[in-house]
């Protein structure tokens, strides 16, 4: 049952390597001649002012919490979609119940604004 | 056994990576042909050879990190981001068995029963090496491309997710295999237009291709996520978005266009992989077609667009299939 998984494993270990070759690559034939002016960070030729990381809208989060509530939904569906035709009409109606549920949310979280993006 | 599989890993990535050089030239050359330009022909025949310069020229240059960048996650996030491209078509199946050197070789690497749930959870990493480049660089541009690429990302999951249980349902199956398999009679793009729509428009978002390039909306925010990235660590970026791109198409043909299936694969086997990458340069066409053809979406309109359109339609789409396999049967 788990060997299936072990070509996976070899596989990510391989993409491992790759990933590493190529940053030696860039690391070891490239030069390295550091100075202050290249180290600032890029702003069109500007002369960088203020923090480089500033305080992210708000709204980005909210995009990570609705996210993560139907991205959970859809991994219930998921297990579902592949019995539903041996669980028939029964597992149909307790699914669309269960849907109809989260929709209710969506729904909610649509009118209150949650969607916008100004 | 364990030689088999690292064998067929090995041709899986270098696959991909060759495909990753050669997908740049295409694009390059469709891009020129679209605008009435030649594109790259001076490095070797037709400009055979340009990903090889391009490639030589990345090595050989320096490597910048910010001084007041995170060193360790500014290091990490490319190995982050390149590492889920390349493992994800590990359980796309490349065609039925072949014999070879007297040896019954399955074309597959892995055939696990939660192909579809793989593909999905994999993709999801790959926003943590872009989000993590954007906030390590300490750029201003690079921290904006970062948060908008993983809103959208996240948002544009959904629908792809959504999109892509309606294949499994079709086929009672996550395994890749029996999904191709199930589209004997007919492509599940024919059954489920719908949900190929959807599948296509959500993953041109995904991969963050026009008109969906938002994080990487030159005019407004540079390179976005990678503004602060150079010589090799820019190309893992570049490689991993190209490589994505064709995994993207690969997984695409598989859930809704037959995959490795076609005339006489019955008889001559080999003749799958073929197929399969017919589909995938047809599929990468249409994807270039229309960076070439339509301009770039608002902001605004990109985010509205995947959460009160893609995303309730496709949730829709599954219901009505659920409604009509089961009642009508």
């Amino acid at each position: 049952m788990l060997v299936e998984y072990i070509p996976l494993l070899i596989i990510f270990l391989l993409a491992f390597f790759v990933a590493l070759v190529v940053q030696g690559l860039g690391a070891g034939f490239g030069p390295r001649r550091p100075t202050e002016r290249k180290g600032q960070p890029y702003e069109s030729g500007m002369v960088p002012y203020g923090p480089g990381t500033r305080r992210i809208s708000v709204r980005y989060y909210l995009v990570a919490v609705l996210f993560i509530l139907f991205d959970i939904e859809a991994i219930f569906i998921l297990p579902w979609a592949v019995v539903y035709r041996d669980l028939g009409v029964s597992g149909l109606v307790l699914m669309i119940v269960f849907i109809f549920i989260l929709e209710a949310a969506f729904v909610y979280a649509w009118k209150k604004g949650a969607l916008e993006w100004e | 056994m364990i030689i088999e599989w690292s064998v067929k890993a090995l041709v899986i990535i270098l696959t991909l990576t060759a495909g990753f050089a050669y997908t740049t030239l295409y694009e390059r050359k469709l891009l020129a042909r679209m605008q009435v330009r030649i594109g790259p022909n001076r490095a070797g025949p037709a400009g055979l050879l340009q990903p090889i310069a391009d490639a030589v020229k990345l090595i050989f240059k320096e490597e910048l990190i910010p001084a007041k960048a995170d060193r360790f996650i500014f290091i990490l996030a490319p190995i982050i981001t390149v590492i889920p491209a390349l493992i994800i078509t590990a359980v796309v199946p490349w065609g039925r068995s072949i014999t070879l050197f007297g040896r019954e070789i399955p074309l597959y690497l892995a055939d696990v029963n939660v192909g579809v749930l793989y593909i999905m959870a994999i993709t999801s990493i790959s926003v943590y090496g872009i989000t993590l480049a954007g906030w390590s660089s300490n750029n201003k541009y690079a921290t904006l491309g970062g948060v908008r690429a993983t809103a959208q990302m996240i948002s544009y999951e959904l629908a792809l997710g959504f999109a892509m249980i309606a294949p499994v349902m079709m086929a009672s199956s996550m395994r890749m295999i029996d999904i191709v398999e199930g589209q004997k009679t007919m492509w599940y793009a024919v059954l489920q237009p719908v949900a190929f729509v959807i599948y296509f428009a959500a993953s041109l978002a995904e991969i963050n291709r026009a008109p969906f390039d938002m994080p990487e909306a030159e005019q407004e925010l540079v390179a976005g996520y990678h503004t602060e990235y150079s010589s090799m660590k820019f190309a893992t970026f570049f490689m991993a978005e190209y490589i994505k791109m064709i995994a993207i198409a690969m997984i695409g043909s598989s859930l809704f266009l037959g995959g490795y299936l076609g005339p006489f694969v019955d008889q001559v086997p080999i003749l799958g992989p073929i197929y399969l990458a017919i589909k995938v340069v047809a599929w990468l066409f249409v994807t270039i077609w229309i960076r070439a053809t339509l301009p770039r979406i608002r902001y605004d309109r990109l985010m509205q667009l995947g959460w009160k359109v893609l995303f309730p339609v496709a949730l829709l789409n599954v219901l009505v299939t659920a409604i009509v396999v089961v009642l009508i049967g």
